[in-house]
C-alpha cells in the first residue's frame, strides 16, 4: 500500500465484516436471477444482431453519403454493444447459469481480434485476480505505459502519450498482443515455444478472419460502394476501439484509484480482496444509455467486486455497495465520462515523466483527490 | 460441381460475412423451427388433463423425424431463465396429421419443469427438442394379447401405444390415487365403450395399493400377455420379480423414469477442469447436476444411465456408480480419460471432469 493507507482506520474484523456485507449483496442477486434477467440479454443480442445487419444492408449504398453516415453510426454502435455489453460480460460467465450453450462463456466468440479463449485468460484469471497489484497485473499500463508512482520509470516512458493514443486506435490489436504477452514472448529464447506459437497462430486465424469480413468481404459485396464501405468499418472499428480504450482507462487509472504491491496481497483474506477491489477501481457516472454503451463497466467497481454477476444488476448493487463505502469512510472514486477520462490521461502525461520520490508524491495527489471529493 | 458441394461452398462463404458468428445465429433469429436448425419446438397449447397434469402439444421443427408409439422425447425448457432438460412420454400417435406431437406431464412435488409445463407454460414458447428415443415400444409383429401394467404418469407411454394401434386384444391395468387423479380418464373409457380395451381401474386411496402376485385375480390370463409396465419404482420391481418368478421375464418390457440409487458414500471436491470451476459435492448427488447448479455446460440425456448421451472424460480422482456403489478411477496416463455417466455417478472424492 501507498504511505498514507486510505483503509488504514479498518480494523481487521471491520474488513471480514465488510465482506461479509458483500457476500450478502452477493447471494441476493443470485437468488433473484430469473426469466427477467435471461429475457434482457436474449433481448440485447437479438437487437445487436437486427443493428449489424441493418447498418451493413444500408452500407452496401455507402456511396449515398446519408447511408455512410448511418451505416458507420450503426455498426460503431453494434461493434460497441458486441464488445462490451454483449461479449465481455458474457465471457465473465455472467450468463453461465442460463445453462443455454448459445450464450456461455466457453462457446462464445467475440467480434475482435483476441480470441475469446486468450482473453479470458489474460482479463479473468489475471487481471481480474491480481487488480492493481503492481507487477502482477498487466492492466497497469498494459506493459507499455507507467500509470503508477510506484512503476519504476525508463526512458521510454516519455513517449507515452504517444502510445496510449496508438493503442487507443487500435485498441483491439493492443489487447491481442497483451493476451499473447508479446512483450515477454518475443524474447528469443521464448519465441519457439509450442505453445506460445499456437496461441500465436490462433490470434492470426482470428485477425484474418476480422480483416477478411471487414475490409474484403463486405466492401465486395458492395459492389461500387467498395471503397466507402471499407472506409465505413474502419470507421467503425475506430470509434469502438476509442471508445472502450476511454471506459477501460477509466476503470483504473483515474487519479484516486489506489495501486497494491506484491506482498500486500500474500495471504489475503475475503474481506482484504474485496477491499483491494473497492479501492482500485472508478466508476463513471451517467445516464442509464451511458451504462448500456459502457457494458455497464462505468459500474467498475461493482464489477471487480462481482465480476460474474448479470451486468444489468450492476446498477441496483452500486447502491448498496456504495453505503457500505460510506458505512467503511472509504472513498468511491466517480465522475462524468470526460472528467475520468481527463484524469487518466493527465496521469498518462504526468507519469512520462519521472518523480523524485514516488510515495510522498502519490500520497500527496491522492490527499488533493479526496479534498477535492 | 454438385449441388450440395456448391451449397458448402456458398455456406462457406456466408460464414465469413457473419463471423464471428455463425449464419445460423441470425438465422435463428427469424426461424427457429426451420430445416438444418438445432431440432427445437413450439408449445402451441396446453391442455389440463387433470388437477397436476397437462397435455403439451408441441410443432417440431423441421428437422424432427417423428416417433415410434411408447417412445419419449427430451425436451429443454427454460424455467426461470434457466435451461432445464427433462425426459417425457409421446402420447400422440404416429399417424396425427397435422404434425404436431403431445407430452403429457404430472406435476411432481417441487418438480421444477413438471410444475411450468402444468402450470405456467404459456403457447407461443419455443423449447430445445431431441429426436424421439426409447426402446419401450411395441414391435413391428403386433402380439395377440396385450398387457399394460401402468400406475400414476406411468400411463402415458401406454397411452401413446394405445392411441397408436388398434389390437385386437388389450387388458389395461392402472392404478392412480383417487378417480379424478386418472391422467385420460375419458380417453380410456371412450375406448373401453368401442370395445377397444379392457380397463382394471384401481383407486389405491380406497382399494389400496395392487399386490402384483395377485394380478391372476385382475387378469386370469396374464402370464400369456405380452406385458408393458411403467410406473413407481415399487410396482416395475414386484413386477420384474413376479415374472422372474414366473420364468416368463422376456414377456415383460419395463420403463423407468428415474434410476434407482442404491448406494451413496463420501463425495469430494469436483473441478470441472474446461470451465475452470470448483465445487463442493456429495457422495449422492449426480456429477450432472454438481455441473448444471455450477453454470457448467454439461451434455445430458436420460437422466438414468441409459442413453450415454452424458458421458464425460474423468480426468482425475474417482467417482462412484450410483446404481451399483462400483468406483471409477481416471487413469494416471492424461491421454487416456475414463468415460464416467455423470447422470448416474457421483464424486467419490476429489475428482476432475473435462468439462
Amino acid at each position: 500500500m501507498t504511505a498514507i493507507d486510505p483503509t488504514a482506520h479498518l480494523t481487521d474484523e471491520q474488513i471480514e465484516e465488510l465482506g461479509r456485507e458483500l457476500d450478502a449483496i452477493r447471494d441476493e442477486v443470485i437468488a433473484s436471477r430469473g426469466e427477467k434477467d435471461a429475457a434482457y440479454i436474449r433481448k440485447v443480442i437479438s437487437a445487436q444482431r437486427k443493428l449489424e445487419l441493418t447498418s451493413r444492408g444500408i452500407l452496401l449504398f455507402s456511396f449515398f453519403p446519408p447511408a455512410w453516415i448511418i451505416g458507420t453510426a450503426g455498426l460503431s454502435v453494434a461493434k460497441i454493444m458486441d464488445n462490451m455489453e454483449i461479449g465481455h460480460n458474457i465471457l465473465h460467465g455472467q450468463w453461465d447459469w442460463m445453462r443455454d450453450p448459445k450464450i456461455h462463456s466457453t462457446t462464445w466468440e467475440w467480434d475482435h481480434v483476441s480470441p475469446a479463449e486468450q482473453w479470458k485468460h489474460s482479463h479473468n484469471e489475471l487481471h481480474h485476480t491480481y487488480t492493481n497489484v503492481i507487477g502482477k497485473d498487466n492492466d497497469l499500463g498494459y506493459g507499455i505505459m507507467r500509470v503508477d508512482e510506484d512503476q519504476k520509470w525508463h526512458p521510454m516512458h516519455l513517449g507515452q502519450p504517444v502510445w496510449n493514443f496508438i493503442n487507443a486506435c487500435f485498441f483491439e490489436y493492443g489487447i491481442a498482443a497483451y493476451d499473447l504477452e508479446l512483450g515477454k514472448n518475443l524474447h528469443k529464447r521464448r519465441r519457439n515455444r509450442p505453445e506460445f506459437r499456437a496461441r500465436a497462430a490462433a490470434v492470426g486465424r482470428k485477425i484474418r478472419k476480422q480483416v477478411l469480413k471487414d475490409y474484403v468481404i463486405h466492401p465486395l459485396l458492395s459492389g461500387p460502394s467498395f471503397l466507402t464501405t471499407l472506409a465505413a468499418t474502419f470507421t467503425a472499428n475506430l470509434i469502438r476501439n476509442l471508445w472502450s480504450h476511454s471506459v477501460i482507462m477509466c476503470g483504473h487509472f483515474p487519479e484516486g484509484v489506489q495501486t497494491f504491491e506484491r506482498r500486500s496481497i500474500k495471504g489475503e483474506t475475503r474481506g482484504q480482496w474485496y477491499l483491494r477491489q473497492m479501492m482500485g477501481s472508478a466508476n463513471i457516472s451517467g445516464s442509464k444509455a451511458m451504462h448500456f454503451m459502457t457494458g455497464n463497466l462505468s459500474h467498475q467497481i461493482e464489477h471487480h467486486l462481482f465480476p460474474d454477476l448479470p451486468s444489468n444488476r450492476y446498477a441496483e448493487v452500486s447502491v448498496k455497495v456504495k453505503a457500505l463505502f460510506e458505512k467503511y469512510e472509504l472513498a468511491y472514486v466517480t465522475g462524468p465520462l470526460p472528467k475520468q477520462v481527463f484524469s487518466a490521461w493527465h496521469k498518462v502525461f504526468r507519469l512520462s515523466l519521472p518523480n523524485k520520490k514516488p510515495k510522498v508524491k502519490k500520497t500527496s495527489s491522492r490527499d488533493k483527490e479526496l479534498v477535492a471529493a | 460441381m454438385t449441388s450440395t458441394a456448391l451449397r458448402s461452398r456458398a455456406w462457406k462463404i456466408l460464414e465469413m460475412v457473419t463471423t464471428p458468428l455463425l449464419p445460423s445465429d441470425y438465422l435463428d433469429l427469424v426461424s427457429p423451427l426451420r430445416s438444418g436448425a438445432d431440432l427445437r419446438g413450439r408449445i402451441e397449447a396446453v391442455h389440463r388433463e387433470t388437477d397436476d397434469a397437462a397435455t403439451v402439444v408441441i410443432r417440431p421443427g423441421k428437422g424432427w423425424r417423428g416417433h415410434v408409439a411408447g417412445q419419449y422425447v427430451r425436451i429443454g425448457i427454460d424455467v426461470d431463465g434457466v435451461r432445464l432438460w427433462r425426459a417425457y412420454s409421446v402420447t400422440s400417435p404416429t399417424s396425427r396429421a397435422d404434425g404436431r406431437f403431445t407430452i403429457t406431464v404430472k406435476a411432481i412435488p417441487d418438480g421444477k419443469v413438471s410444475n411450468h409445463l402444468v402450470r405456467r407454460a404459456k403457447p407461443g414458447t419455443v423449447i430445445q427438442l431431441d429426436q424421439a428415443t426409447g426402446e419401450f415400444v411395441l414391435p413391428a409383429a403386433k402380439p395377440a394379447k396385450v398387457l399394460y401394467l401402468t400406475a400414476g404418469s406411468g400411463i402415458t407411454p401406454a397411452m401413446g401405444m394405445l392411441r397408436d394401434a388398434r389390437l385386437t386384444d388389450v387388458v389395461m391395468v392402472h392404478s392412480a390415487p383417487r378417480k379424478e387423479d386418472v391422467i385420460f380418464r375419458n380417453d380410456l373409457h371412450d375406448l373401453v365403450a368401442d370395445k377397444a380395451l379392457t380397463l382394471k381401474e384401481l383407486h389405491t386411496d380406497a382399494d389400496g395399493m395392487l399386490d402384483v402376485t395377485k394380478l391372476h385375480e385382475l387378469v386370469p390370463d396374464w402370464a400369456e400377455r405380452e406385458t408393458w409396465a411403467c410406473g413407481p419404482a415399487g410396482l416395475l420391481d414386484a413386477a420384474e420379480a413376479h415374472w422372474a418368478g414366473h420364468g416368463i421375464a422376456d414377456k415383460l418390457h419395463t420403463e423407468r423414469f428415474r434410476p434407482t440409487v442404491v448406494v451413496a458414500g463420501e463425495g469430494g471436491e469436483v473441478t470441472f477442469g474446461k470451465t475452470g470451476k470448483t465445487v463442493e459435492a456429495d457422495g449422492a448427488t449426480p456429477l450432472l447436476n454438481v455441473g448444471e447448479e455450477a453454470g457448467v455446460l454439461m451434455p445430458s440425456g436420460c437422466r438414468m444411465g441409459i442413453c450415454f448421451g452424458c458421458v464425460t472424460p474423468l480426468r482425475s480422482g474417482a467417482v462412484r456408480d450410483l446404481r451399483t456403489g462400483e468406483i471409477t478411477q481416471a487413469e494416471d496416463s492424461p491421454t487416456a480419460h475414463v468415460l464416467v455417466q455423470t447422470c448416474v455417478s457421483a464424486a467419490a472424492g476429489p475428482c476432475e471432469l473435462e468439462r
